[in-house]
């Protein structure tokens, strides 16, 4: 089974990515044709700036008494028939789904995509146990049958295009289920049906259903499920039992807060006024049995940063991804986790810690251009994050740059040496490089190095008031 | 009007042209400029790379050489929005009346055509942080529009980042490289003789790629076709 | 200690510097946003917006001939209906009641299904279906691959908040706009995945 684990960090992971010409195609296809669908419907809403604030504010409020909400939402999931679990780490949850699949008998799962249970690596869990988990959205089975990893919070198999889905779905549906048919075309509309096709059976006679949750509802213990293909309906509706695996951050206050959030996702994440369907139940319904996994797999360790917190806002929309000039050429495997972009960027490193080269290299992977912060829907200043994690990084054992980083300091904080600096690059500017060595080299493989001016400006301007002076 | 100009030292050290040009277009515009002595850098490089300390020592440095001045004149989006922007978050106060070129003679001066004239094709870049972070809007083209002889022409994705990013571009080269290359991709398709921008930072770096790339095209700050005039 | 208990400690550890006279109202939200607007007629909106989404959406008055017409057109013979969908409706066709409930094998043979609706918001779309009498449980919109959806003008909001405010959280929802649809494969829109693939709207008089 693919796997994040062992990724190399940030600087490689991209280079390689940026030499893949098709992933390179495949993606600013992609990235630019949804970037140019949110500007139009977020354009077009009059009151977008304050559903953005609005939208961050109940976040915070939530977030800075999520002790309350939590315990809110417990009792009113139990109170409709619900039963709530609670896991501290992506280990306990998957523990606790598999023994819940287990007490029902069956060997089988049908899933809705979830960003919460690709973060604890649920399905490895389940075939551990001897439990087959059926991904049911569209990019999600694309990822599982090719024995891919996901690459995009909305679209996980936007690294694809449609030659190679085709290849996909014909050479490995057959292993896991009804074949492609035959001759089956590139064609979007042919790939769609040919899964609708391979999936209808297993929805209709699933017993089991796992799904995340977009939002949960501490005062009504209501759970809200967004999506377009009508999977997550088949998912959450039809299996006897319904399994949410649900992150501590997704709780919204009340059902009227839902009125900002059900404006900002659909228009930031997919682009359309709203996704073709929304599925809300509130604890067990119509005769299901419900069971609600509340999971905490570091969020706490962010909730304590008192910068870094914001990233807990997070509704995983995928805007900032989509706007990222860095994710359009890197794509999203190089940011080694199920939270690629610029949200990965500021989330992986603080719900797994400054634990490794990759983690230590995500705070470096932005040239901090601000777009993802400009289209946030709750307005996380990721870029602020990003500079204060870049802080907690040099604190730790960086010698060389450290070094290099205090020399530059010592001659800038003095205009004196800086001038003799100035005056030595200026006499020697005959002798510029074409290449520069170490580190540098980085920079003129691509880009000419400038030739320093004969005399800086601050000479310039000595001599010329000199001049003025005596004349 | 008196004013101090904080030349950055990416300017000081590389680019005196721009730093020259700037004094020429504000003492044509009637201002008298001075040059604190003890300016050096804002900090950016070390604050962006997450050297706090250093970059707090830099910020007290330039607060103190500023000390006393109304309106202190940046030409470089990214260095104004250092000392605006992030100072706070370094602890630092900014001193008031920070202006980046372009918002200086817009706002503070009320003019957009300031007499320059500079008969060439020019595309402008409008760079991240005087779009994102000062916005600074329509101010730049404002200004260029009223150049006499300039026919501006629009760039394809100009919003989108050149791929500098200080040390991102020695930290994640490739992807720096790429991002670059359209960035250069987009000026070649505009068919402009000049690329200007209010940065040089970013000018240096597609610059550094056009040349790399014997384009043909060559680059220029705003201030430098701002204070072009018939007699040049 | 339980995982619970241990998650709760670790949230107020972490909240240490949250003041411990702060309630969460103390957290301002400004709701500078709209409520309702004003602009041009919801109805026509409605049916701008799911034109839109390429539902299939007609105006009709006499909802026994509209609905009659809408099957015959679609050449479905055999619908599912839910037990409060009044039986004038569905004067000329061949109803399923979903009572006793359908199986998921019994809907997927069958040729559509016909509903009213809770709600429907006009600048999104949407369909509010709230498993009330005369739109059934979830299944029974899910499966059949046609869709026929009566709403009453009386029934149309303009914005999503005003939608909110008139349904009933404890109650199961399914909001829907448009038919299925997905953007997985290199963005390009493709309708009909997993949900019904025609969507077909009658907007019929306030009662």
């Amino acid at each position: 089974m693919a796997t994040f684990i062992g990724m190399p960090a940030f600087p490689e992971a991209s280079a390689r990515a940026v030499g893949d010409a098709q992933l390179r195609h495949n993606l600013r296809k992609a990235t630019h044709t949804i970037r140019a669908r949110r500007a139009a419907v977020v354009a077009e809403q009059p009151d977008w700036a304050g559903l953005r604030a609005a939208g961050a504010a109940i976040k915070d409020r939530t977030l800075r008494h999520l002790d309350v909400y939590l315990e809110r939402l417990e009792s009113a999931v139990t109170a409709a028939g619900g039963h709530v679990h609670w896991a501290e780490d992506a280990a306990e949850a998957d523990r606790i789904v598999v023994d819940l699949v287990r007490a029902t008998g069956e060997t089988e799962v049908v899933k809705v995509k979830s960003m919460a249970t690709q973060e604890i690596d649920l399905n490895a869990a389940l075939a551990a146990a001897g439990i087959r988990a059926y991904e049911t959205d569209l990019a999600e089975l694309i990822v599982q049958l090719g024995d891919d990893l996901p690459s995009h919070i909305l679209v996980p198999a936007i690294h694809r295009n449609r030659a190679e889905i085709r290849e996909i779905f014909s050479g490995r549906m057959a292993s896991w289920g009804r074949p492609a048919p035959e001759g089956l075309t590139d064609d979007p509309r042919a790939l769609a049906e040919a899964a609708r096709l391979h999936l209808r059976e297993r929805f209709l006679r699933a017993k089991v259903g796992i799904s995340g949750a977009n939002f949960a509802v501490a005062e009504t213990g209501t759970l809200v499920v967004l999506e377009s293909e009508g999977n997550g309906r088949m998912c959450v509706t039809l299996p006897e039992t319904l399994i949410s695996v649900v992150g501590i951050e997704k709780i919204v206050p009340t059902w009227r807060d839902l009125e900002v959030f059900l404006q900002l996702l659909p228009r930031s994440s997919t682009g359309e006024r709203m996704n073709p369907y929304t599925s809300m139940w509130t604890g067990a319904t119509e005769g299901q049995e419900f069971h609600l996994v509340l999971v905490d797999n570091g969020r706490t360790s962010v909730l304590a940063d008192r910068v870094g917190r914001q990233a807990l806002r997070c509704i995983r929309c995928s805007a900032c991804l989509n706007v990222c000039p860095v994710y359009e050429r890197a794509g999203g495997h190089a940011y080694g986790s199920v939270y690629p972009g610029p949200i990965g960027a500021i989330l992986t490193p603080q719900l797994r810690g400054l634990t490794g080269p990759l983690e230590e290299s995500l705070p470096y992977a932005s040239t901090l251009c601000g777009a993802c912060y400009d289209v946030c829907p709750v307005a996380i200043n990721i870029p602020e994050v990003l500079l204060d994690l870049r802080a907690k990084v040099v604190a730790g054992d960086h010698r060389a740059e450290r070094l290099a980083m205090g020399a530059a300091r010592r001659v800038l904080d003095h205009p004196k040496w800086l001038a003799l600096a100035q005056r030595s690059v200026g006499r020697l500017r005959r002798w510029t490089p074409r290449h520069l060595p170490g580190p540098l080299s980085a920079w003129s493989d691509t880009r000419e190095v400038p030739v320093p001016p004969r005399e800086s400006f601050r000479d310039w301007w000595a001599r010329r008031a000199g001049e003025e002076g005596g004349r | 009007m008196r004013v101090a100009l904080f030349v950055t030292c990416v300017n000081d050290t590389i680019f005196p042209g721009t730093g020259r040009a700037t004094v020429r277009l504000l003492e044509r515009l009637g201002c008298t400029v001075d040059f604190p002595m003890e300016q050096t850098c804002c900090g950016q490089m070390h604050f962006n790379t997450g050297y706090r300390d250093d970059a707090r020592a830099l910020a007290r440095r330039l607060i103190s050489a500023f000390d006393g001045y109304d309106a202190i004149v940046v030409p470089s989006g990214s260095c104004a929005a250092m000392v605006r922007e992030w100072y706070p978050s370094l602890g630092v106060t900014p001193p008031a009346g920070v202006h980046e070129l372009s918002e200086f003679l817009v706002d503070v001066l009320g003019v957009t055509d300031v007499g320059a004239y500079f008969p060439h094709t020019v595309t402008y870049h409008p760079t991240c942080h005087s779009l994102r972070a000062l916005k600074v809007g329509s101010r730049p083209l404002d200004l260029l529009s009223q150049v006499r002889g300039l026919t501006l022409v629009p760039l394809g994705g100009a919003e989108e980042c050149c791929g500098f990013g200080g040390t991102f571009a020695l930290k994640n080269p490739a992807v720096s490289a790429a991002m670059c290359a359209d960035k250069v991709r987009g000026v070649l398709d505009t068919g402009a003789e000049v690329l200007c921008a209010a940065d040089n930072s970013c000018l240096m770096h597609i610059g550094g790629s056009l040349i790399r790339q014997r384009a043909g095209v060559r680059v220029l700050h705003l201030a430098q076709i701002l204070a072009s005039t018939e007699e040049d | 200690m339980s995982s619970r208990d241990r998650i709760l400690a670790r949230v107020r550890a972490a909240l240490a510097d949250v003041p411990r006279t702060e309630t969460p109202e103390d957290v301002e939200v400004p709701r500078a946003y709209d409520r309702s607007r004003s602009g041009p007629d919801v109805v026509e909106l409605l049916i701008d917006r799911l034109v839109d989404y390429r539902a299939v959406v007609r105006e009709v008055t006499d909802v026994v001939a509209a609905v009659a017409d809408a099957l015959a057109r679609r050449g479905a013979h055999r619908v599912a209906a839910p037990a409060g969908v009044p039986a004038a409706w569905l004067g000329g066709v061949q109803a399923v009641r979903d009572d006793p409930a359908l199986s998921a094998a019994d809907l997927d043979a069958l040729d559509g299904v016909v509903t009213g609706c809770a709600v429907a918001v006009a600048e999104t779309g949407t369909i509010v279906l709230d498993c009330a009498e005369d739109q059934g449980r979830r299944a029974l919109t899910l499966i059949p691959d046609y869709h026929l959806c009566v709403v009453r003008r009386d029934r149309i909001v303009r914005t999503v908040p005003e939608a909110l405010t008139r349904l009933d959280p404890s109650r199961p929802q399914t909001w829907i706009s448009g038919p299925s649809a997905t953007s997985d494969i290199e963005l390009d829109r493709v309708e009909g995945v997993h949900g019904p693939r025609t969507l077909e709207v009658l907007i019929t008089p306030a009662l």
